[in-house]
């Protein structure tokens, strides 16, 4: 069975981010590029069912020449290899126009099964798993915290509000996996050596298939405005407990009429 | 007036709070109309109508047999017929989802985690941990808006008619590739739904086991829902489904307390726009009280109990 894992890298949440004040993209300079936390599960969802069922797992990033970075990291973890698209058309795509990107760069491959994480830390839009599925006409298995594959057949447990659902459907599918699902493995060092060698593709926007005249910030579906820092929040009254620490807070309530 | 589709969330029958918050800020934009999916729209009609729907549209309960894709389809199909201002859903997983696809069927774009949108459908975006402050718009189409629930105050309007109307809907082969097969409900208490709630009451590492009834009481007692750090996730102390943060689900009360909870940026995340914010810790230093309106340094196993007991007798 042959997976595509969908791997972005975002700055890490830990240091400030930023957007550029000329653009208003994410300024990508401004802090550390790290491997976006779900797509690490979904890596680690791929390498569990290649294990059982055989076949090769296929990193595809799109993004700055900085996603080299997290590229290296998943193949470290054990992917065989990678396919990177990377032009400086695709600079300011939203979440409709990077979905197009790559359903487009996965037509230049072969798979049974494209993983994906439900979310990036950065933009936190979660609809490029949805409106991938909608660009390649493919079943939306998306959400999951449990896959099962039985030859051409899959079965997930999509998470919901009040559980999960059960879905079915066959292959060639698109999951997107959500926390729950794994425990991703640490790349060893004889994996990280490995990992260096491993055959990293590297397209331009018309290697992918995209029309660069349907990506980028110039022919973006959505456009921010403005932006600017939030106001910070007044301070608060902070007391220390003697005894009536509850108490002092049961007024502050009934003050703000919660109580 | 160019209407605007709002999304219905409803609960056998009973429309939920975030879609009478969608169906106030749809007033701004145009004539609210409100798309009803499955069985019980008898009885969620006049809520519809006292938040301003003049319409309803109705489709069967079929189009829940498979994964978001006919969803998408139908919202596609009553915003090209009926010539929508804009699309409004609840920002939700699963709805988040059916505006991607919705938008892709309808050539536009879609914005979401909005916490505001005006009457030229330009939405306020708080991103990055709430750190800053985005406003956006949707360049071509129909714009497709999820907006995060407790972000609009809702507002009754008079006088409209909600006007029942069926949608025949023709769920292409393409939407049914992903089947729902079995519907698993997992420990639905009296409690309110995390994500809608007024007040969450979260508790952290600090709780010190699985034992979270401490949480439990003083939530109870403001009938608030239950949230987790994902210390505690992790720890196996509560389930997933109640993690607050960047990996969990994003809450916006009106009222937040955090009982044990450090305030690490990623907690922040999902938590930071509640409008008053609550801390009980036994460190001084600990990052969340830089949010709180109101800190009580000290043990949250002393601090929460007496908490509990004085709202319960001021009652
Ligand atoms: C603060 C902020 C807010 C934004 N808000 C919006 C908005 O409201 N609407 C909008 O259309 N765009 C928005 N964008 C643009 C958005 O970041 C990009 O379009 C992004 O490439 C895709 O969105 P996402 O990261 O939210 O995807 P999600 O749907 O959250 O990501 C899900 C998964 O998709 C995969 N994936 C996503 N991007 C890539 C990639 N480049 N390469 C490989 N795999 C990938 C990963 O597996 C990821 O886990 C925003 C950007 C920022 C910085
Ligand atoms: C990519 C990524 C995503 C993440 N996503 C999330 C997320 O979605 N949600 C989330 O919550 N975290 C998330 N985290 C983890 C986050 O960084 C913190 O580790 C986590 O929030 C810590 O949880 P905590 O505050 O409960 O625990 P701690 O940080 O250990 O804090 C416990 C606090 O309890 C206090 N305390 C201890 N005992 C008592 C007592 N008896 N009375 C009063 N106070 C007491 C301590 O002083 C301390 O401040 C994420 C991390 C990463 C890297």
């Amino acid at each position: 069975m042959n997976i595509v894992v969908l791997v972005k890298q975002v700055p890490d949440t830990a240091t400030e981010r930023k957007l550029n004040a000329d653009d208003r993209t994410l300024d990508r300079a401004a802090s550390d590029g790290v491997i976006n936390e779900l797509d690490e599960y979904a890596i680690e969802e791929a390498l569990l069912l290649k294990e059982k069922h055989g076949g090769e797992v296929t990193i595809l990033t799109m993004g700055p020449d900085q996603a080299t970075d997290s590229i290296r990291k998943a193949l470290s973890m054990g992917a065989d290899k990678a396919v990177f698209v990377n032009d400086e058309a695709l600079h300011g795509s939203d979440a409709i126009q990077t979905a197009y990107a790559l359903a487009q760069a996965l037509g230049t491959l072969e798979f049974d099964l494209v993983v994906l994480g439900s979310e990036s830390t950065d933009a936190r839009t979660g609809v490029v798993g949805a409106a991938l599925a909608e660009y390649l006409g493919l079943p939306q298995l998306t959400l999951a915290g449990k896959v099962d594959v039985d030859g051409g057949a899959i079965r997930i447990q999509r998470q919901t509000d009040y559980g999960y659902d059960v879905v079915e459907a066959q292959l060639p599918a698109v999951v997107s996996v959500v926390e729950k699902i794994n425990e991703p493995r640490y790349p060893s060092f004889k994996l990280i050596m490995q990992a260096k060698k491993k055959p990293v593709d590297k397209k331009s926007a018309a290697d992918a298939g995209i029309d660069t005249g349907r990506v980028g910030l110039a022919n973006a579906t959505t456009e921010t405005v403005d932006f600017a820092a939030a106001p910070p929040r007044a301070a608060g009254t902070i007391v220390k407990d003697e005894g009536d620490g509850g108490t002092k807070a049961a007024d502050f309530l009934a003050e703000k009429k919660f109580v | 007036m160019a209407e605007v589709l709002v999304l219905v969330d409803h609960v056998d029958g009973q429309v939920k709070k975030v879609t009478t918050e969608l169906l106030t800020a749809a007033r701004r934009i145009g004539e609210p109309a409100a798309v009803w999916v499955g069985d019980g729209v008898e009885s969620g009609r006049a809520a519809l109508a006292e938040f301003g729907a003049e319409k309803v549209y109705v489709a069967p309960a079929e189009v829940n047999d498979y994964v978001v894709a006919p969803k998408a389809e139908l919202l596609a199909k009553l915003a090209q017929e009926k010539g929508a201002a804009a699309i409004l859903v609840s920002a939700t997983a699963e709805n988040k989802e059916i505006a991607g696809r919705t938008a892709v069927k309808l050539g536009s774009g879609v914005l979401t985690d909005v916490v505001d949108v005006n009457a030229e459908v330009v939405t306020e975006h708080s991103v990055f941990g709430g750190a800053t402050v985005t406003h956006a718009r949707v360049t071509t189409g129909v714009p497709v808006v999820a907006v995060r629930p407790n972000s609009v105050v809702p507002e009754a309007a008079v006088g409209a008619a909600a006007a029942e109307e069926a949608v025949a809907v023709e769920i292409s082969d393409a939407a049914k590739t992903a089947r729902v097969v079995e519907r698993v409900a997992q420990e639905k208490g009296a409690r309110p739904e995390l994500t809608e709630a007024a007040i969450v009451v979260s508790g952290g590492r600090g709780v010190g086991s699985d034992d979270f009834s401490v949480v439990e009481n003083l939530a109870d007692s403001l009938g608030a829902a239950v949230g987790a750090s994902r210390a505690v996730v992790d720890s196996g102390w509560y389930p997933n489904q109640f993690q607050v943060g960047q990996t969990g689900k994003t809450v916006s009360p009106n009222l937040y307390v955090a009982l044990g909870i450090s305030g690490a940026i990623q907690h922040r995340a999902g938590m930071q726009t509640s409008k008053n914010i609550v801390a009980v810790n036994k460190d001084p230093e600990a990052p969340i009280f830089e949010l709180a309106d109101f800190g009580v340094v000290g043990d949250l196993h002393t601090v929460a109990p007496q908490l509990t007991e004085e709202i319960n007798k001021r009652k």
